[in-house]
């Protein structure tokens, strides 16, 4: 809420003393003398409340509203609450804050304890929405700058008449640019739709809706009545279209976001899949729970950070990438040294064998870290949001591409360059030949898994910012990232990044159409028919290395 | 024809495997039924139901031996095809509740009109017959058995690649089915079954014949798998399995072979499915779930793959385990077993149990003869551990 019952005495106390409030207060709605002069006295209208009658309450409100007075705001929300008490034959009015203190309407005075005779103020849904109008224009004034965007964002919604006072008194002060033009925005839907303003307003109140350009905008528009002049609503109909248009593009931006964001995290679950799959051959099951295990790593990391070293929380994911990248090609080269070594040759048994390892190292997380959901925090530069249009993008998502991509990069460029890189991609195209050149293709073999099992540790890093970490999490991504490997091929890097971002995209612009579940399915599907066209996939190795 | 391959083919433990079949498929009902609670020989009837549920398992396990010891094809997703056999029994079960439901409705199941539709799909058309259900467990598998395989085979999508697209097809199905408006009771699946055939469910002799039946299909279906890796078209079928190029280049049509037994393999998993859910009481979406079919394989290699009693037989063993284990204070430590299983038997018994014992009695016999193990080991062409994918 807005206010507690702290702030109010702390306006009460102020009402007496400071009478320069109360005149500024009444300087600003001097611009609106029609409707300040039903007013009555402050104290008349808090009295009007207790008569226990709608029609009188919503009188209260309205005059209320307009009083100026610093202790409207809290008695009408006090009403929309159900916290307003009024007692008949005194005509006093009381507000109970959210801890129970007790406030007299008519002068913010504290009060001991409810009268015997008080009882709730009662609300009917036409009262309810008169205060909600009301509660919108009082909050146009308020301090804090997101609060008047809200109001403003309301009285755009709700176009009260009654409104356009408020409005108009807070533009002449407003100095953020923001607020400036959400006020502008509700202050052009309020005029649309009076009744009385000419023509020309309501042109000019058209283009500035029109500009705004957004969902609320279309709403706003389509609700307009029938009996506007022909000029006006053949106007409204082309902004309509115009807006429509807009949205539509601004979906396909949005979808096309969602799809790099999903991407993305697919390029990352699936990027180590494709190294120890395209250079050893070696399906490997258990690669999603070296993805839990980075998430569990990054748990770890925080939780020490968090008891020991709490300023230095913002690293704790960088210092969680370097570990979660060494525990997790640790155990991956000890499976390959203890396990996959023997099964070379055999890729159903190194399935199956792999598929019994994820369910041991599933059970064995389950069983140290127990089997909920762990918290996870995003650090400061990572949480949080901005706008671009009509669309949001969430820091994390943002943050999580460049790091895939920065993964995939720094993989190419250690392929390309780098000495083991090179005898990687040796054994890709030929191990017997590459071991004749003298090339230890049993190391080559740990270490390339070792690699593959570490990105998949990094990935779990990522994957913790945006995913429950659980025990499951890596169940959830390995069908996935088979299919990136299965679609992009397993000739080299780049068939798995596209084929990430194939799919994700793909899958976010099905899900609108299809739903979410069909979409998934139709992507299967359509996998599955493509892989009569190629069966080994987009980029697919070629010569003799293909038998192999 | 099938008597001439029982002869033909019948060996010692193919004997000895349908008398044991044949023996607990009488023996047990009669022994539930005849002997009174008192005697210490009287079966329970909670543990006949579950040796019922065993004994579909093998029958899946029997299917899946079937391809992939005698052809190579590892299919991950056979959790599917028993699934949907079990699916199209399940909607016999459901339209024979009738007005008993809980909503009383006379022709809709209850969780369509919980879902206030007002007509059966067509899907559900005809499903109140037996025969009709009877069909549809052994054609909707085999169908889509036949057009996944014919799309996969002919485009030679082999080894590890066809393995993770059935994989991917079991999960596609297994999402499907968890939607309600696909018309299959979403994610609570079929349950609340009364009658079979006019005879109630719950019912002990019921549950006998149904362990009776399933014993039956199980020796049923383990004779036509020994009819076809024991014919001509058997040893084409091993070809495949270890050299696919080799047998393409001799002239035969390797997709066509696959393509049969792999069909064949569904039928015959949608009828354990079949059996099993009017023993169990329910089917539901998780029966879809990767974990399952792959657990299926497990059971194979156990038992030894390409024995196919071996298959049934770690069916039976390694689902006796589980459910030894599941059920105590080790129950957490399942999954340990379950995952250690997976790496030691691939690791060190790649034969499986079934598969070792034969050939340690054969280097045996031999060693009686020659005094010469080694080459007994190297003569077993029955089990190729190091296949060629």
């Amino acid at each position: 809420m807005f206010f507690n019952s702290d702030v109010l005495r702390h306006v009460a106390g102020r009402i007496r003393r400071a009478g320069a409030i109360l005149a500024l207060s009444i300087t600003m709605w001097s611009g609106c003398p029609g409707i300040a002069a039903h007013a009555g006295s402050f104290e008349d209208d808090v009295a009007l409340l207790a008569a226990r009658s709608f029609t009188e309450s919503e009188t209260a409100v309205t005059h209320l509203q307009v009083s100026g007075n610093p202790l409207a705001y809290p008695i009408i929300s006090a009403l929309k609450d159900g916290r307003l008490y009024a007692e008949e034959d005194s005509k006093k009015v009381f507000i109970k804050g959210p801890d129970g203190k007790i406030i007299d309407a008519a002068n913010g005075q504290s009060v001991g304890a409810l009268p015997d005779g008080a009882g709730v103020v009662r609300l009917n849904n036409r009262l309810r929405r008169t205060i909600d109008a009301a509660l919108g224009s009082l909050t146009l004034l308020s301090p804090d700058v997101s609060v008047r965007v809200r109001a403003a964002q309301s009285v755009f919604k709700n176009h009260e008449e009654s409104s356009l006072a408020p409005l108009d008194a807070a533009l002449k002060n407003e100095s953020n640019d923001a607020a400036r033009k959400a006020l502008t925005a509700a202050r052009a839907a309020v005029i649309l739709f009076k009744a009385d303003a000419s023509e020309a307003d309501k042109l000019d109140a058209i283009t500035i809706i029109k500009a705004r350009g957004d969902q609320e905008a279309l709403a706003l528009l389509s609700g307009l009545p029938g009996d506007m002049s022909p000029a006006v609503a053949r106007a409204a109909t082309a902004a309509m279209t115009s807006i429509k248009g807009n949205l539509a593009l601004w979906s396909t931006v949005q979808n096309a976001w969602y799809g790099l964001s999903l991407g993305s995290v697919l390029l990352l679950a699936a990027i180590g899949l494709a190294i120890t799959f395209g250079v050893m051959g070696v399906i490997n099951m258990a690669h999603g729970e070296m993805v839990m295990v980075g998430a569990y790593t990054t748990f770890v990391v925080q939780e020490t950070i968090r008891t020991s070293y709490p300023t230095a929380f913002d690293y704790s994911l960088l210092i969680a990438v370097l570990l979660a990248f060494v525990v997790a090609g640790a155990i991956g080269v000890l499976i390959e040294r203890t396990i996959i070594r023997f099964l070379y040759g055999r890729p159903l048994e190194t399935l199956l064998a792999t598929w019994g390892l994820s369910l041991i190292l599933q059970q064995a997380v389950r069983t140290i870290f127990g089997p909920n959901n762990r918290e996870v925090g995003n650090p400061s530069w990572m949480s949080g949001a901005f706008d671009i249009g009509q669309i949001t993008i969430t820091y994390n998502r943002l943050w999580i591409l460049c790091f895939a991509l920065t993964v995939f990069i720094i993989l190419l460029a250690m392929l390309r360059f780098t000495r083991l890189g090179l005898e990687m991609r040796a054994v890709t195209q030929n191990r017997r030949m590459a071991a004749s050149m003298g090339i230890a293709t049993s190391r080559v073999d740990a270490l390339t898994f070792g690699l593959g099992s570490g990105i998949a540790g990094v990935a779990g890093v990522a994957l913790s910012q945006i995913d429950n970490v659980s025990p499951n999490l890596g169940q959830s991504y390995i069908i996935d990232s088979f299919m990136v490997v299965v679609f992009g091929g397993v000739g080299n890097l780049w068939g798995t990044l596209i084929g990430a971002f194939t799919l994700g995209i793909a899958n976010k612009f099905l899900e609108p159409v299809a739903g979410a579940v069909l979409g998934k399915i139709a992507i299967l599907v359509l996998i599955i028919l493509f892989i009569q066209k190629r069966p080994r996939g987009l980029f697919a190795l070629k010569g003799r290395a293909v038998d192999a | 024809m099938t008597s001439h391959f029982l002869t033909r083919s019948l060996d010692r433990s193919a004997t000895v495997f349908l008398t044991i079949v044949a023996a607990v498929g009488v023996l047990l009902p009669l022994l539930n039924l005849l002997l009174p609670d008192t005697s210490i020989l009287h079966v329970p009837t909670y543990l006949m139901t579950l040796f019922g549920k065993y004994v579909c398992y093998a029958v899946l396990a029997l299917s899946i031996d079937l391809i992939w010891g005698y052809c190579g094809i590892l299919s991950l997703g056979h959790g599917a095809f028993f699934a949907l056999g079990g699916y199209a029994m399940g909607m016999y079960l459901m339209r024979q509740i009738g007005p008993r439901g809980v909503y009383a409705d006379p022709v809709l199941p209850d969780f369509m009109v919980f879902l206030n539709w007002k007509s059966l799909p067509w899907y559900w058309q005809g499903f109140d017959m037996f025969w009709f259900a009877a069909l549809m467990v052994v054609l909707v598998p085999g169908v889509l058995a036949f057009c996944f395989g014919w799309l996969a085979f002919r485009s030679r999508v082999t080894g590890v690649y066809l393995s993770i697209i059935t994989q991917a097809m079991t999960y596609a199905l297994l999402l499907g089915f968890f939607r309600n408006d696909f018309g299959f009771g979403g994610n609570n699946g079929l349950t609340d079954f009364k009658d079979i055939l006019g005879f109630n469910v719950q019912a002990e002799g019921t549950r006998a014949a149904l362990f009776t039946l399933s014993c039956l299909a199980l020796a049923v279906s383990f004779l036509i798998c020994r009819a076809v890796v024991g014919s001509k078209l058997g040893k084409v079928l091993i070809a495949i399995r270890d050299a696919e190029s080799r047998t393409r280049f001799l002239g035969y049509r390797v997709e066509s072979y696959k393509l049969f037994v792999f069909t064949l393999s569904a039928c015959i998993a949608g009828v354990a499915g079949a059996l099993y859910v009017p023993q169990v009481g329910i089917i539901n979406p998780s029966e879809f779930a990767p974990g399952n079919s792959i657990e299926a394989v497990i059971w194979v290699a156990v038992g030894g793959r390409g024995t196919l009693v071996g298959a049934a037989l770690g069916a039976v063993v390694v689902n006796y385990a589980k459910t030894l284990f599941t059920s105590g204070m080790l129950a957490p430590y399942w999954l340990f077993m379950l995952g250690a299983l997976f790496v030691l038997v691939t690791l060190l018994l790649p034969k499986g149990i079934f598969g070792t014992w034969n050939a340690w009695r054969d280097a045996r016999q031999v060693t009686g003869l020659t005094d010469d193990p080694h080459s007994a080991t190297f003569e077993d062409g029955a089990v190729k551990p190091h296949m060629a994918e």
